[in-house]
């Protein structure tokens, strides 16, 4: 398969500490003219239009440095978008970032949409009408939310499937897949209030139904009812309730706990899949170990040792 | 001394002697930040150090440890001034009962007792028609020990998961269409995943007219229970794993 070309970043737009250095031998650009001709040939001194258009070409560069000085962003930055990964990191691992963007479609659809939704019960259903039929591309957005929710469920389940069959909930992760699966739930949760909304015949019976299945879990099941009904029948508040929890609660705990699983993807790093070995140290085992009398056992690059 | 007593809460209650020596270390405390601030050397004999570090005489704690316990204990409370509200507001609804409800749906000759006949009323208010709900009505019968100037109120919610269910009036037996249950002339299940007989409402008659009341479930072998969701089995044990909600009105 021929390799895609990505367009290079111009180093103008990226501050020096970001710019990928360049690898060893490759040399660079030539740094000008040898001091020993300054004599004999003095560069010319440069035009007001000539100093006005390197500041120009600099002033992004400049601002992104102002921010890096202040915030220190930089390091945070090289560390995160360079960072290692291991041998074998295939299609499968974007499986969580797909999900991530399915959650920020659904994010930016679900903000519009509260543009022209009304979360009551007379109201609901003509203000989803009127979404679909007059609102210009209203349909369209809609759509996207709607079909979007069944996407983030099936990408949460297929990136819970590659975290599985790869192992990659195995020490030091298992904090991570326990937050993963707590997102999952959460996720589910969206889906359970967000089909109530449009308050159609099939939302409302679908509703009842879901309503009715929390309520079958032994002696906690009937105070969970009224809870998720705000009382003993699906009433005006209802439909509130659920609107509150699809749009302010979860969605602020989903962001959350989706930074902290970032934070420990980038802090453990990804696993490789199972199918790839460890390799053989490449550098020999440091003089210290060999003092020691530690056998470097394979492990000098770090990898875990054959079983 | 307890947690957080400043020294001159304490030197009130510590006599004069003690009061001068609190003083006293007061001014070496003082002694000690002129010190820093490179001011001539405090003579070292005069210093009284704590024993053990940190503590001053009579106290139980150190000074940064009493501060911290109460900062922290001042921050929970805020905390709780804020989450329990708002968490309480939340689930307020579960212990709150409306107020009882009788709705006419028709004169009592409206009504036989060999058949049923389908009413709408409001089972919640405000919400439109949303808030309806559908009964089959019929008059008591002496065929099923009933009182016969009684009226039978039927409730359309499936005892499986709520769906509504119709009366077929040449099988004789109610139907639902989600899942496939099925209910005898009387309202017990025969057949289907419903786990109990379909609820009843309260009836009464006032004035010629038959009034429909509060919900309220059945066993097995139709004996009143406070209402139930659909899907909870009712009777013996199930009244302990499933217990009536406050929300709800007690059974006749």
């Amino acid at each position: 398969m021929p390799k895609l070309r990505v367009p290079k970043i111009p180093d103008a737009v990226v501050p020096a500490p970001l710019r990928k250095p360049a690898k060893p031998g490759a040399g660079g650009e030539p740094k000008g003219q040898a001091p020993s001709d300054l004599k004999t040939s003095p560069p010319e001194r440069p035009t007001h239009v000539q100093r006005l258009t390197d500041q120009a070409k600099e002033a992004p560069a400049d601002v992104l440095a102002w921010v890096d000085q202040r915030t220190g962003g930089s390091g945070f930055l090289t560390g995160m978008l360079y960072r290692k990964v291991p041998k074998g990191t295939n299609w499968f691992y974007t499986l969580g970032s797909a999900t991530l963007f399915a959650f920020i479609v659904q994010a930016v659809t679900g903000v519009f949409l509260a543009m022209f939704y009304t979360p009551s019960a007379t109201q609901a259903y003509a203000s989803i009408s009127h979404i679909n039929n007059e609102v210009p591309l209203g349909a369209f957005v809609h759509g996207m939310h709607k079909w979007g929710s069944s996407v983030m469920v099936i990408l949460i389940f297929l990136h819970m499937g590659r975290t599985f069959f790869f192992g990659a909930y195995k020490y030091p992760r298992e904090l991570n897949w326990v937050i993963g699966v707590v997102l999952l739930i959460l996720t589910m949760t969206m889906a359970f209030t967000g089909y109530l909304l449009p308050f159609d015949q099939r939302s409302f019976w679908a509703s009842i139904v879901g309503i009715n299945i929390n309520g079958t879990g032994p002696v906690v099941g009937p105070y969970l009812s009224d809870f998720l009904r705000a009382g003993p029948e699906l009433g005006a508040t209802t439909l509130s309730r659920f609107y509150a929890i699809h749009m302010l609660l979860v969605p602020g705990a989903i962001i959350a706990l989706v930074g902290a699983h970032l934070y420990l993807v980038v802090k453990l790093g990804t696993t490789a899949p199972p199918w790839v070995r460890a390799e053989k140290p490449k550098v020999a085992a440091s003089v210290s170990q060999l003092d020691a009398g530690v056998e470097s056992n394979g492990r000098g690059n770090g990898a875990a040792p054959r079983r | 001394m307890v947690a957080g007593t400043a020294v001159t809460a304490s030197s009130r209650f510590l006599g004069q002697r003690n009061r001068l020596r609190i003083r006293y270390l007061e001014a070496t405390v003082a002694d000690d930040a002129d010190k820093m601030n490179g001011a001539e050397e405090a003579p070292k004999q005069q210093r009284v150090k704590p024993d053990p570090p940190g503590y001053f005489e009579g106290e139980s704690m150190t000074r940064r440890r009493a501060f911290t316990i109460a900062a922290q204990g001042l921050g929970g409370v805020a905390g709780a001034a804020i989450v329990l509200p708002a968490v309480g507001f939340a689930v307020a609804p579960i212990f709150h009962r409306g107020k009882e409800r009788w709705q006419a749906v028709g004169p009592v000759n409206d009504f036989v007792e060999d058949t049923y006949r389908q009413v709408v009323f409001t089972e919640t208010e405000g919400i439109g028609d949303a808030g309806k709900t559908t009964a089959y009505i019929r008059k008591g019968s002496p065929q099923f020990d009933e009182d016969p100037k009684a009226f039978i109120a039927v409730s359309n919610r499936c005892a499986h998961l709520g769906c509504p269910v119709r009366f077929v009036e040449a099988a004789g037996n109610f139907i639902c269409p989600c899942h496939g249950g099925v209910y005898d002339f009387q309202g017990k299940r025969i057949g289907g995943p419903p786990v109990r007989p379909l609820d009843q409402f309260q009836t009464r008659v006032s004035g010629g007219q038959v009034e429909v009341g509060p919900r309220y479930s059945v066993t097995s072998q139709l004996e009143p229970v406070r209402a139930r969701d659909p899907g909870e089995f009712t009777g013996g044990i199930w009244e302990y794993l499933y217990p009536p909600r406050p929300s709800t009105f007690p059974a006749p």
